[in-house]
Protein backbone atom coordinates (compact mmCIF):
# COMPACT_ATOMS: atom_id res chain seq x y z
CA UNK A 1 0.00 0.00 0.00
CA UNK A 2 2.19 2.73 1.11
CA UNK A 3 4.56 1.83 -1.76
CA UNK A 4 1.65 2.53 -4.37
CA UNK A 5 1.08 5.53 -2.57
CA UNK A 6 5.00 6.43 -3.05
CA UNK A 7 4.56 5.76 -6.82
CA UNK A 8 0.87 7.85 -7.44
CA UNK A 9 2.78 10.38 -5.54
CA UNK A 10 5.87 10.13 -7.53
CA UNK A 11 3.36 9.77 -10.61
CA UNK A 12 1.71 12.96 -9.71
CA UNK A 13 4.99 15.41 -9.33
CA UNK A 14 6.46 14.31 -12.69
CA UNK A 15 2.75 14.72 -14.25
CA UNK A 16 2.47 17.88 -12.91
CA UNK A 17 5.62 18.77 -14.16
CA UNK A 18 4.76 17.71 -17.76
CA UNK A 19 1.32 19.35 -17.38
CA UNK A 20 3.38 22.54 -17.09
CA UNK A 21 4.84 22.09 -20.10
CA UNK A 22 1.59 21.31 -21.79
CA UNK A 23 -0.06 24.27 -20.56
CA UNK A 24 2.86 26.63 -22.19
CA UNK A 25 2.38 24.67 -25.23
CA UNK A 26 -1.30 24.65 -25.73
CA UNK A 27 -1.30 28.35 -24.62
CA UNK A 28 1.20 29.16 -27.45
CA UNK A 29 -0.43 26.91 -29.78
CA UNK A 30 -3.80 28.17 -29.22
CA UNK A 31 -3.19 31.70 -29.65
CA UNK A 32 -0.67 31.50 -32.19
CA UNK A 33 -0.77 28.06 -33.85
CA UNK A 34 2.89 27.81 -33.22
CA UNK A 35 4.19 24.20 -32.02
CA UNK A 36 6.71 25.48 -29.46
CA UNK A 37 8.93 22.62 -29.44
CA UNK A 38 11.17 24.75 -27.19
CA UNK A 39 8.56 25.02 -24.49
CA UNK A 40 10.87 22.10 -22.71
CA UNK A 41 13.87 24.58 -22.60
CA UNK A 42 11.86 27.34 -20.32
CA UNK A 43 11.73 24.92 -17.64
CA UNK A 44 16.21 24.66 -17.81
CA UNK A 45 16.32 27.83 -18.51
CA UNK A 46 14.38 28.90 -15.20
CA UNK A 47 15.95 26.01 -13.02
CA UNK A 48 19.47 27.04 -14.15
CA UNK A 49 18.96 30.59 -13.57
CA UNK A 50 17.64 30.29 -10.42
CA UNK A 51 20.70 27.93 -9.12
CA UNK A 52 22.67 30.60 -10.07
CA UNK A 53 20.86 33.56 -8.22
CA UNK A 54 20.13 31.21 -5.35
CA UNK A 55 24.11 31.58 -4.99
CA UNK A 56 23.24 35.23 -4.12
CA UNK A 57 20.03 35.88 -2.85
CA UNK A 58 17.17 33.67 -0.56
CA UNK A 59 15.59 30.84 -2.79
CA UNK A 60 12.29 33.44 -3.25
CA UNK A 61 14.45 35.76 -4.46
CA UNK A 62 16.04 33.86 -7.15
CA UNK A 63 13.18 31.85 -7.99
CA UNK A 64 11.33 35.21 -8.48
CA UNK A 65 14.29 36.34 -10.23
CA UNK A 66 14.04 33.80 -12.49
CA UNK A 67 10.77 33.62 -13.82
CA UNK A 68 11.33 37.10 -14.55
CA UNK A 69 13.97 36.79 -16.75
CA UNK A 70 13.08 33.89 -18.34
CA UNK A 71 9.93 35.51 -18.97
CA UNK A 72 11.38 38.49 -20.66
CA UNK A 73 13.75 36.14 -22.41
CA UNK A 74 10.35 34.31 -24.03
CA UNK A 75 8.93 37.77 -25.23
CA UNK A 76 12.41 38.46 -26.87
CA UNK A 77 12.65 35.02 -28.87
CA UNK A 78 9.23 35.87 -30.05
CA UNK A 79 10.07 39.03 -31.62
CA UNK A 80 13.14 38.04 -32.61
CA UNK A 81 11.93 34.78 -34.92
CA UNK A 82 8.09 35.50 -35.37
CA UNK A 83 6.79 38.85 -35.39
CA UNK A 84 8.16 39.02 -38.81
CA UNK A 85 6.78 36.13 -40.04
CA UNK A 86 3.96 37.29 -41.67
CA UNK A 87 2.01 34.05 -42.47
CA UNK A 88 4.64 31.35 -41.33
CA UNK A 89 3.57 27.53 -42.56
CA UNK A 90 3.53 25.15 -39.98
CA UNK A 91 6.72 23.37 -41.51
CA UNK A 92 8.53 26.99 -41.03
CA UNK A 93 7.47 27.19 -37.51
CA UNK A 94 8.45 23.97 -36.60
CA UNK A 95 11.99 24.21 -37.98
CA UNK A 96 12.46 27.05 -36.05
CA UNK A 97 11.36 25.76 -32.72
CA UNK A 98 13.58 22.61 -32.84
CA UNK A 99 16.16 24.72 -34.31
CA UNK A 100 15.62 27.58 -31.15
CA UNK A 101 15.63 24.66 -28.37
CA UNK A 102 19.18 23.33 -30.00
CA UNK A 103 19.95 26.81 -30.13
CA UNK A 104 19.00 27.27 -26.34
CA UNK A 105 20.86 24.28 -25.42
CA UNK A 106 24.02 25.10 -26.40
CA UNK A 107 24.13 28.68 -25.04
CA UNK A 108 23.20 27.12 -22.31
CA UNK A 109 26.18 24.80 -22.16
CA UNK A 110 28.56 27.60 -22.38
CA UNK A 111 26.82 29.93 -19.96
CA UNK A 112 27.00 27.23 -17.51
CA UNK A 113 28.87 23.88 -17.91
CA UNK A 114 27.34 20.16 -18.69
CA UNK A 115 27.19 19.65 -14.61
CA UNK A 116 24.04 18.40 -13.15
CA UNK A 117 22.60 21.45 -10.57
CA UNK A 118 19.67 21.61 -8.38
CA UNK A 119 18.05 24.17 -6.18
CA UNK A 120 18.11 23.15 -2.74
CA UNK A 121 14.47 22.27 -1.42
CA UNK A 122 12.13 25.35 -0.52
CA UNK A 123 11.23 23.75 3.03
CA UNK A 124 13.61 21.09 4.89
CA UNK A 125 15.94 18.61 2.83
CA UNK A 126 16.76 15.61 1.12
CA UNK A 127 15.73 13.53 4.49
CA UNK A 128 12.75 15.20 5.36
CA UNK A 129 9.65 13.44 4.91
CA UNK A 130 5.96 13.66 5.09
CA UNK A 131 3.88 10.38 6.01
CA UNK A 132 0.67 10.14 4.07
CA UNK A 133 -0.85 6.71 4.23
CA UNK A 134 2.20 5.12 5.83
CA UNK A 135 4.88 6.63 2.56
CA UNK A 136 7.09 8.88 3.12
CA UNK A 137 6.15 11.73 0.57
CA UNK A 138 9.35 14.62 0.24
CA UNK A 139 7.96 18.46 0.84
CA UNK A 140 9.25 19.24 -2.01
CA UNK A 141 6.15 16.94 -3.48
CA UNK A 142 3.79 19.62 -2.07
CA UNK A 143 5.96 22.64 -3.27
CA UNK A 144 5.40 21.44 -6.89
CA UNK A 145 1.62 20.15 -6.60
CA UNK A 146 0.76 23.29 -5.07
CA UNK A 147 2.51 25.52 -7.51
CA UNK A 148 1.38 23.91 -10.51
CA UNK A 149 -2.41 23.77 -8.97
CA UNK A 150 -2.25 27.80 -8.28
CA UNK A 151 -0.82 28.01 -11.41
CA UNK A 152 -3.55 26.52 -13.10
CA UNK A 153 -6.09 28.16 -11.27
CA UNK A 154 -4.51 31.63 -12.28
CA UNK A 155 -4.39 30.88 -15.53
CA UNK A 156 -7.53 29.99 -16.05
CA UNK A 157 -9.00 33.03 -14.08
CA UNK A 158 -7.36 35.23 -15.99
CA UNK A 159 -8.26 33.55 -19.55
CA UNK A 160 -11.84 33.37 -18.48
CA UNK A 161 -11.94 36.38 -16.11
CA UNK A 162 -10.06 39.12 -17.58
CA UNK A 163 -10.09 41.19 -21.00
CA UNK A 164 -6.94 40.59 -21.65
CA UNK A 165 -7.63 36.72 -21.23
CA UNK A 166 -10.62 36.71 -23.21
CA UNK A 167 -9.34 38.55 -25.99
CA UNK A 168 -6.45 35.91 -26.21
CA UNK A 169 -8.53 32.92 -25.99
CA UNK A 170 -10.43 35.12 -28.75
CA UNK A 171 -7.67 34.90 -30.54
CA UNK A 172 -7.57 31.31 -30.19
CA UNK A 173 -11.00 30.94 -31.84
CA UNK A 174 -10.99 32.93 -34.63
CA UNK A 175 -7.69 35.31 -35.06
CA UNK A 176 -9.13 37.23 -37.63
CA UNK A 177 -12.42 38.25 -36.07
CA UNK A 178 -10.19 38.86 -33.09
CA UNK A 179 -7.90 41.43 -35.23
CA UNK A 180 -11.37 43.04 -36.31
CA UNK A 181 -11.98 43.52 -33.25
CA UNK A 182 -8.89 45.88 -32.56
CA UNK A 183 -6.94 43.58 -30.81
CA UNK A 184 -3.25 43.22 -31.92
CA UNK A 185 -2.49 39.87 -32.44
CA UNK A 186 1.07 40.21 -32.42
CA UNK A 187 1.28 41.51 -28.98
CA UNK A 188 -1.20 38.93 -28.28
CA UNK A 189 1.90 36.04 -29.51
CA UNK A 190 4.46 37.84 -27.45
CA UNK A 191 2.21 38.04 -24.49
CA UNK A 192 1.61 34.55 -25.03
CA UNK A 193 5.07 33.28 -25.29
CA UNK A 194 5.83 35.31 -22.03
CA UNK A 195 3.15 33.57 -20.12
CA UNK A 196 3.96 30.25 -21.37
CA UNK A 197 7.93 31.12 -20.54
CA UNK A 198 7.36 32.36 -17.30
CA UNK A 199 4.88 29.37 -15.99
CA UNK A 200 7.96 27.17 -17.87
CA UNK A 201 10.67 28.54 -15.66
CA UNK A 202 8.41 28.44 -12.41
CA UNK A 203 8.04 24.72 -13.13
CA UNK A 204 11.29 24.19 -13.59
CA UNK A 205 12.24 25.83 -10.64
CA UNK A 206 10.17 23.90 -8.41
CA UNK A 207 11.08 20.93 -10.16
CA UNK A 208 14.55 21.41 -9.51
CA UNK A 209 15.32 20.04 -6.04
CA UNK A 210 13.99 16.60 -7.22
CA UNK A 211 15.03 16.03 -10.60
CA UNK A 212 17.96 17.99 -11.08
CA UNK A 213 18.74 20.55 -13.93
CA UNK A 214 20.95 19.76 -16.73
CA UNK A 215 21.71 22.29 -19.91
CA UNK A 216 19.88 19.58 -21.99
CA UNK A 217 17.08 18.78 -19.51
CA UNK A 218 14.55 20.34 -21.72
CA UNK A 219 14.63 18.06 -24.39
CA UNK A 220 12.83 15.19 -22.52
CA UNK A 221 10.42 17.60 -20.97
CA UNK A 222 9.06 18.85 -24.14
CA UNK A 223 8.35 15.28 -25.81
CA UNK A 224 6.34 14.13 -22.62
CA UNK A 225 4.47 17.55 -22.47
CA UNK A 226 4.31 17.49 -25.96
CA UNK A 227 2.74 13.81 -25.60
CA UNK A 228 0.75 15.17 -22.12
CA UNK A 229 -0.76 18.54 -24.70
CA UNK A 230 -2.02 15.62 -27.49
CA UNK A 231 -3.38 13.37 -24.89
CA UNK A 232 -5.58 16.16 -23.51
CA UNK A 233 -6.41 17.59 -27.43
CA UNK A 234 -4.24 19.80 -28.89
CA UNK A 235 -4.81 23.55 -28.25
CA UNK A 236 -6.97 23.02 -24.96
CA UNK A 237 -5.25 24.07 -21.87
CA UNK A 238 -7.01 22.68 -19.12
CA UNK A 239 -7.39 19.07 -21.04
CA UNK A 240 -3.74 19.25 -21.83
CA UNK A 241 -3.28 19.81 -17.32
CA UNK A 242 -5.19 16.54 -16.95
CA UNK A 243 -3.01 15.22 -20.16
CA UNK A 244 0.46 15.89 -18.06
CA UNK A 245 -1.13 13.97 -15.15
CA UNK A 246 -1.42 11.09 -16.76
CA UNK A 247 1.30 10.86 -18.59
CA UNK A 248 3.06 10.96 -15.06
CA UNK A 249 0.95 8.54 -13.33
CA UNK A 250 1.59 6.20 -16.67
CA UNK A 251 5.58 6.42 -15.90
CA UNK A 252 5.10 5.94 -12.67
CA UNK A 253 2.98 2.84 -12.46
CA UNK A 254 5.11 1.53 -15.14
CA UNK A 255 7.98 1.34 -13.53
CA UNK A 256 5.44 0.05 -10.88
CA UNK A 257 4.49 -3.03 -12.68
CA UNK A 258 7.86 -4.11 -13.05
CA UNK A 259 9.05 -2.18 -16.62
CA UNK A 260 12.91 -1.50 -16.12
CA UNK A 261 13.01 2.19 -14.69
CA UNK A 262 15.88 3.09 -17.88
CA UNK A 263 12.64 2.27 -20.15
CA UNK A 264 10.04 4.68 -18.47
CA UNK A 265 11.09 7.68 -21.20
CA UNK A 266 9.43 4.91 -23.29
CA UNK A 267 6.04 5.07 -21.66
CA UNK A 268 5.23 8.77 -22.54
CA UNK A 269 6.63 7.98 -26.18
CA UNK A 270 4.34 4.93 -25.92
CA UNK A 271 1.38 7.36 -25.06
CA UNK A 272 1.75 9.63 -27.69
CA UNK A 273 2.35 7.16 -30.83
CA UNK A 274 -0.96 5.81 -29.95
CA UNK A 275 -2.21 9.33 -29.62
CA UNK A 276 -1.47 9.90 -32.97
CA UNK A 277 -2.90 6.96 -34.32
CA UNK A 278 -5.71 5.96 -32.23
CA UNK A 279 -7.24 10.00 -31.37
CA UNK A 280 -5.23 12.43 -32.79
CA UNK A 281 -7.98 14.92 -31.36
CA UNK A 282 -7.42 13.67 -28.04
CA UNK A 283 -8.76 11.38 -25.01
CA UNK A 284 -11.66 14.43 -24.17
CA UNK A 285 -12.41 16.08 -27.04
CA UNK A 286 -15.84 14.05 -28.25
CA UNK A 287 -18.84 15.25 -27.08
CA UNK A 288 -19.17 13.53 -23.72
CA UNK A 289 -16.55 16.38 -22.60
CA UNK A 290 -18.34 19.91 -23.45
CA UNK A 291 -16.82 22.03 -21.03
CA UNK A 292 -13.47 21.04 -22.51
CA UNK A 293 -14.02 22.30 -25.98
CA UNK A 294 -15.15 25.94 -24.13
CA UNK A 295 -11.60 25.74 -22.38
CA UNK A 296 -9.46 27.23 -25.13
CA UNK B 1 -15.50 58.91 -44.52
CA UNK B 2 -13.84 56.60 -46.48
CA UNK B 3 -12.27 56.90 -49.71
CA UNK B 4 -11.04 53.81 -52.00
CA UNK B 5 -8.58 54.68 -55.35
CA UNK B 6 -7.48 52.63 -57.54
CA UNK B 7 -7.23 49.68 -55.82
CA UNK B 8 -5.26 46.56 -56.69
CA UNK B 9 -5.17 43.41 -54.66
CA UNK B 10 -5.64 39.68 -54.65
CA UNK B 11 -4.28 36.72 -53.60
CA UNK B 12 -0.72 35.00 -54.30
CA UNK B 13 -0.58 35.90 -58.28
CA UNK B 14 -3.94 35.88 -58.27
CA UNK B 15 -5.39 39.72 -58.83
CA UNK B 16 -8.92 39.37 -57.62
CA UNK B 17 -9.40 43.46 -57.07
CA UNK B 18 -8.45 45.34 -60.28
CA UNK B 19 -8.50 48.58 -59.69
CA UNK B 20 -11.48 50.08 -57.66
CA UNK B 21 -12.36 53.30 -56.77
CA UNK B 22 -15.54 54.13 -54.63
CA UNK B 23 -16.61 56.42 -51.65
CA UNK B 24 -18.67 56.08 -49.03
CA UNK B 25 -19.64 59.78 -47.63
CA UNK B 26 -21.09 60.25 -43.53
CA UNK B 27 -24.41 59.50 -43.01
CA UNK B 28 -24.68 57.36 -46.08
CA UNK B 29 -25.70 53.69 -46.82
CA UNK B 30 -23.93 52.30 -49.69
CA UNK B 31 -24.54 48.93 -51.00
CA UNK B 32 -21.84 46.88 -52.58
CA UNK B 33 -23.46 44.13 -54.67
CA UNK B 34 -22.47 41.77 -57.58
CA UNK B 35 -22.65 38.29 -58.06
CA UNK B 36 -20.36 35.57 -56.20
CA UNK B 37 -17.18 35.51 -56.60
CA UNK B 38 -17.22 39.36 -57.60
CA UNK B 39 -14.47 40.22 -55.19
CA UNK B 40 -16.81 41.87 -52.73
CA UNK B 41 -15.51 40.36 -49.42
CA UNK B 42 -12.02 40.62 -51.16
CA UNK B 43 -12.20 44.60 -51.46
CA UNK B 44 -13.76 44.49 -47.92
CA UNK B 45 -11.17 42.86 -46.45
CA UNK B 46 -8.48 45.09 -48.03
CA UNK B 47 -9.71 48.09 -46.78
CA UNK B 48 -9.55 46.55 -42.91
CA UNK B 49 -6.13 45.36 -43.92
CA UNK B 50 -6.58 41.77 -43.54
CA UNK B 51 -5.70 41.44 -47.12
CA UNK B 52 -2.40 43.66 -48.06
CA UNK B 53 -3.31 46.41 -50.84
CA UNK B 54 -1.00 45.80 -53.98
CA UNK B 55 -1.73 49.38 -55.34
CA UNK B 56 -4.14 52.36 -54.85
CA UNK B 57 -4.67 54.15 -51.82
CA UNK B 58 -7.80 53.81 -48.85
CA UNK B 59 -8.37 56.93 -46.76
CA UNK B 60 -10.37 56.56 -43.85
CA UNK B 61 -11.52 59.81 -42.50
CA UNK B 62 -8.95 61.87 -44.26
CA UNK B 63 -6.19 59.86 -43.64
CA UNK B 64 -4.24 57.11 -45.35
CA UNK B 65 -4.80 54.14 -43.77
CA UNK B 66 -3.17 51.96 -46.77
CA UNK B 67 -2.34 48.55 -45.29
CA UNK B 68 -2.42 49.14 -42.33
CA UNK B 69 -3.27 46.00 -39.83
CA UNK B 70 -6.59 45.42 -39.22
CA UNK B 71 -6.28 46.07 -35.82
CA UNK B 72 -6.28 49.37 -36.56
CA UNK B 73 -8.98 49.59 -38.44
CA UNK B 74 -11.71 49.65 -35.66
CA UNK B 75 -9.44 52.63 -33.97
CA UNK B 76 -10.32 54.89 -37.09
CA UNK B 77 -14.03 54.07 -36.52
CA UNK B 78 -14.21 51.27 -39.03
CA UNK B 79 -15.89 48.01 -38.14
CA UNK B 80 -16.74 45.39 -40.21
CA UNK B 81 -19.21 42.35 -39.62
CA UNK B 82 -17.25 40.19 -41.62
CA UNK B 83 -19.19 37.31 -44.04
CA UNK B 84 -19.73 34.04 -42.51
CA UNK B 85 -19.67 35.87 -39.06
CA UNK B 86 -16.86 34.70 -37.60
CA UNK B 87 -18.42 34.74 -34.17
CA UNK B 88 -15.91 32.96 -31.37
CA UNK B 89 -18.11 30.03 -31.36
CA UNK B 90 -16.45 28.49 -28.12
CA UNK B 91 -16.62 31.34 -25.79
CA UNK B 92 -20.11 32.90 -24.41
CA UNK B 93 -22.75 36.02 -26.01
CA UNK B 94 -21.45 37.64 -23.29
CA UNK B 95 -17.57 37.37 -23.80
CA UNK B 96 -18.32 37.68 -27.42
CA UNK B 97 -19.65 41.26 -26.85
CA UNK B 98 -16.59 41.87 -24.49
CA UNK B 99 -13.88 41.40 -26.93
CA UNK B 100 -15.94 43.03 -29.81
CA UNK B 101 -15.53 46.29 -26.88
CA UNK B 102 -12.29 45.76 -26.20
CA UNK B 103 -10.81 49.16 -27.36
CA UNK B 104 -14.04 50.51 -25.98
CA UNK B 105 -13.92 51.61 -21.94
CA UNK B 106 -17.45 52.62 -22.08
CA UNK B 107 -18.43 48.73 -23.10
CA UNK B 108 -20.58 47.56 -20.39
CA UNK B 109 -23.12 50.05 -21.23
CA UNK B 110 -22.97 49.37 -24.87
CA UNK B 111 -23.76 45.43 -24.33
CA UNK B 112 -26.62 46.86 -22.16
CA UNK B 113 -27.78 49.18 -25.22
CA UNK B 114 -27.61 45.54 -27.25
CA UNK B 115 -29.70 43.60 -25.02
CA UNK B 116 -32.36 46.11 -25.16
CA UNK B 117 -31.81 46.03 -29.13
CA UNK B 118 -31.66 42.77 -29.14
CA UNK B 119 -33.04 41.14 -26.42
CA UNK B 120 -32.61 37.36 -27.76
CA UNK B 121 -29.02 37.95 -26.63
CA UNK B 122 -29.43 39.13 -23.39
CA UNK B 123 -31.70 35.73 -22.71
CA UNK B 124 -28.60 34.23 -24.36
CA UNK B 125 -25.52 35.72 -22.48
CA UNK B 126 -24.41 32.62 -20.37
CA UNK B 127 -24.79 30.39 -23.54
CA UNK B 128 -21.84 29.39 -25.72
CA UNK B 129 -21.95 31.05 -29.02
CA UNK B 130 -21.65 28.01 -31.23
CA UNK B 131 -24.77 27.21 -29.86
CA UNK B 132 -26.87 30.02 -31.21
CA UNK B 133 -29.21 29.67 -34.63
CA UNK B 134 -27.77 30.98 -37.87
CA UNK B 135 -29.77 34.35 -36.86
CA UNK B 136 -28.56 34.57 -33.59
CA UNK B 137 -25.37 34.61 -34.33
CA UNK B 138 -25.62 37.43 -37.14
CA UNK B 139 -27.34 39.47 -34.65
CA UNK B 140 -24.40 38.86 -31.95
CA UNK B 141 -21.81 39.36 -34.84
CA UNK B 142 -23.29 42.80 -35.33
CA UNK B 143 -23.92 43.79 -32.22
CA UNK B 144 -20.60 42.79 -31.52
CA UNK B 145 -19.05 44.83 -34.32
CA UNK B 146 -21.47 47.75 -33.00
CA UNK B 147 -20.07 47.89 -29.77
CA UNK B 148 -16.65 49.02 -30.84
CA UNK B 149 -19.12 52.39 -31.62
CA UNK B 150 -18.34 52.30 -35.37
CA UNK B 151 -18.60 55.56 -37.74
CA UNK B 152 -18.67 53.30 -40.66
CA UNK B 153 -19.72 50.20 -40.28
CA UNK B 154 -19.34 47.26 -43.54
CA UNK B 155 -21.19 44.87 -43.28
CA UNK B 156 -20.45 41.72 -45.76
CA UNK B 157 -23.26 39.60 -46.53
CA UNK B 158 -25.30 39.74 -43.58
CA UNK B 159 -28.12 37.60 -44.86
CA UNK B 160 -26.00 35.11 -46.29
CA UNK B 161 -27.52 31.54 -45.22
CA UNK B 162 -30.54 32.78 -43.41
CA UNK B 163 -34.34 32.09 -43.55
CA UNK B 164 -35.98 34.07 -45.43
CA UNK B 165 -37.67 35.34 -42.27
CA UNK B 166 -34.52 36.22 -40.53
CA UNK B 167 -33.14 37.90 -43.56
CA UNK B 168 -36.46 40.09 -42.86
CA UNK B 169 -35.10 40.83 -39.73
CA UNK B 170 -31.47 41.39 -40.42
CA UNK B 171 -32.51 44.03 -42.92
CA UNK B 172 -34.41 45.47 -40.46
CA UNK B 173 -31.76 45.84 -38.10
CA UNK B 174 -29.80 47.64 -41.25
CA UNK B 175 -32.87 49.46 -41.36
CA UNK B 176 -32.44 50.75 -37.78
CA UNK B 177 -28.74 51.79 -37.90
CA UNK B 178 -29.50 53.66 -41.10
CA UNK B 179 -32.20 55.72 -39.42
CA UNK B 180 -29.73 56.08 -36.21
CA UNK B 181 -27.36 57.80 -38.61
CA UNK B 182 -24.82 55.15 -38.40
CA UNK B 183 -22.63 55.44 -41.97
CA UNK B 184 -23.08 51.83 -43.71
CA UNK B 185 -21.34 50.05 -46.58
CA UNK B 186 -23.02 47.17 -47.16
CA UNK B 187 -22.24 44.02 -49.28
CA UNK B 188 -25.21 41.82 -50.71
CA UNK B 189 -25.62 39.61 -53.18
CA UNK B 190 -29.86 40.61 -52.48
CA UNK B 191 -29.48 43.17 -55.07
CA UNK B 192 -33.29 44.40 -54.54
CA UNK B 193 -33.30 44.13 -50.77
CA UNK B 194 -30.17 45.84 -50.73
CA UNK B 195 -30.40 48.97 -52.77
CA UNK B 196 -34.17 49.29 -51.06
CA UNK B 197 -32.02 50.47 -47.64
CA UNK B 198 -29.45 52.18 -49.47
CA UNK B 199 -28.91 55.27 -50.96
CA UNK B 200 -26.31 54.84 -53.23
CA UNK B 201 -24.79 51.71 -54.82
CA UNK B 202 -22.08 50.28 -56.83
CA UNK B 203 -22.17 47.13 -59.04
CA UNK B 204 -18.99 45.04 -58.71
CA UNK B 205 -18.17 42.29 -61.68
CA UNK B 206 -15.03 40.24 -61.65
CA UNK B 207 -12.96 42.89 -59.24
CA UNK B 208 -13.81 45.96 -61.10
CA UNK B 209 -16.44 48.45 -60.97
CA UNK B 210 -19.05 48.28 -64.07
CA UNK B 211 -22.42 50.63 -62.49
CA UNK B 212 -22.47 52.99 -59.95
CA UNK B 213 -25.32 55.48 -58.82
CA UNK B 214 -28.27 56.30 -56.50
CA UNK B 215 -30.29 53.44 -55.78
CA UNK B 216 -33.36 54.15 -57.75
CA UNK B 217 -31.70 54.19 -60.72
CA UNK B 218 -29.82 51.33 -60.27
CA UNK B 219 -32.59 49.44 -59.24
CA UNK B 220 -34.31 50.13 -62.55
CA UNK B 221 -31.10 49.06 -64.47
CA UNK B 222 -30.89 45.63 -66.77
CA UNK B 223 -27.02 46.03 -66.20
CA UNK B 224 -28.00 45.36 -62.05
CA UNK B 225 -29.61 42.56 -63.03
CA UNK B 226 -27.06 41.19 -65.54
CA UNK B 227 -24.16 41.56 -62.68
CA UNK B 228 -26.30 40.52 -59.97
CA UNK B 229 -27.02 37.01 -61.83
CA UNK B 230 -23.31 36.76 -63.02
CA UNK B 231 -21.83 35.02 -65.92
CA UNK B 232 -24.82 32.74 -66.86
CA UNK B 233 -27.47 35.31 -67.08
CA UNK B 234 -24.39 37.26 -69.50
CA UNK B 235 -24.12 34.07 -71.46
CA UNK B 236 -28.00 33.52 -72.26
CA UNK B 237 -28.78 37.09 -73.19
CA UNK B 238 -25.44 37.78 -75.56
N1 LIG C 1 -8.39 32.98 -49.59
C1 LIG C 1 -8.43 32.98 -50.93
N2 LIG C 1 -7.43 32.45 -51.65
C2 LIG C 1 -7.44 32.45 -53.00
N3 LIG C 1 -8.43 32.97 -53.75
C3 LIG C 1 -9.47 33.52 -53.10
C4 LIG C 1 -9.53 33.54 -51.67
N4 LIG C 1 -10.68 34.15 -51.30
C5 LIG C 1 -11.31 34.48 -52.45
N5 LIG C 1 -10.59 34.10 -53.52
C6 LIG C 1 -10.96 34.32 -54.93
O1 LIG C 1 -11.12 35.70 -55.11
C7 LIG C 1 -12.24 35.96 -55.94
C8 LIG C 1 -13.17 36.92 -55.21
O2 LIG C 1 -13.69 36.29 -54.06
P1 LIG C 1 -14.55 37.05 -52.98
O3 LIG C 1 -13.87 38.31 -52.66
O4 LIG C 1 -14.83 36.12 -51.88
O5 LIG C 1 -15.88 37.35 -53.80
P2 LIG C 1 -17.34 37.65 -53.27
O6 LIG C 1 -17.26 38.06 -51.85
O7 LIG C 1 -17.81 38.73 -54.18
O8 LIG C 1 -18.12 36.39 -53.45
C9 LIG C 1 -12.87 34.64 -56.24
O9 LIG C 1 -12.48 34.26 -57.54
C10 LIG C 1 -12.29 33.69 -55.22
O10 LIG C 1 -12.15 32.41 -55.77
MG1 LIG D 1 -18.15 37.31 -50.24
Amino acid sequence: MSQIVQFFFSGLTLGSIYAVVALGFNLIYSTTGILNFAQGEFLMLGGMTAVTLARFTPIPVAVVGAVVIVTLCGGVLEILFFRRLRRPTVLQMIIITIGLSIVIREVALHVWDEKVRSLSYFTGNECSSVRVLGAGISPQVFWVLGTVALVVLLLHLFLHRSLVGRAMRACASNPEAAMLAGINTGRMRTLAFMLSAGIGALGGCVISPITMTQYDSGAGLAIKGFAAAMLGGLGRPMPGVLGGLLVGLAEAFSVYFGMPAAYKDATAFGILVAVLFVRPQGLFSSGELQAGAQER
Amino acid sequence: MLRVRNLRTGYGSLEVIKGVSFHVAPGEVVALIGANGAGKTSLLSAVVGLLPPWDGQVVIGGRDATGAPPWESIASGVVLVPEGRRIFADMTVMENLQVGGYRNPDRDRLIDEMFDRFPRLRERRGQTAGTLSGGEQQMLAIARGLIARPRLLLLDEPSLGLAPLLVKEVFEVVRGLRDLGVTICMVEQNAVAALEIADRGYVLETGEIILEGVSEDLLRNPEVMRAYLGKGYREVWE
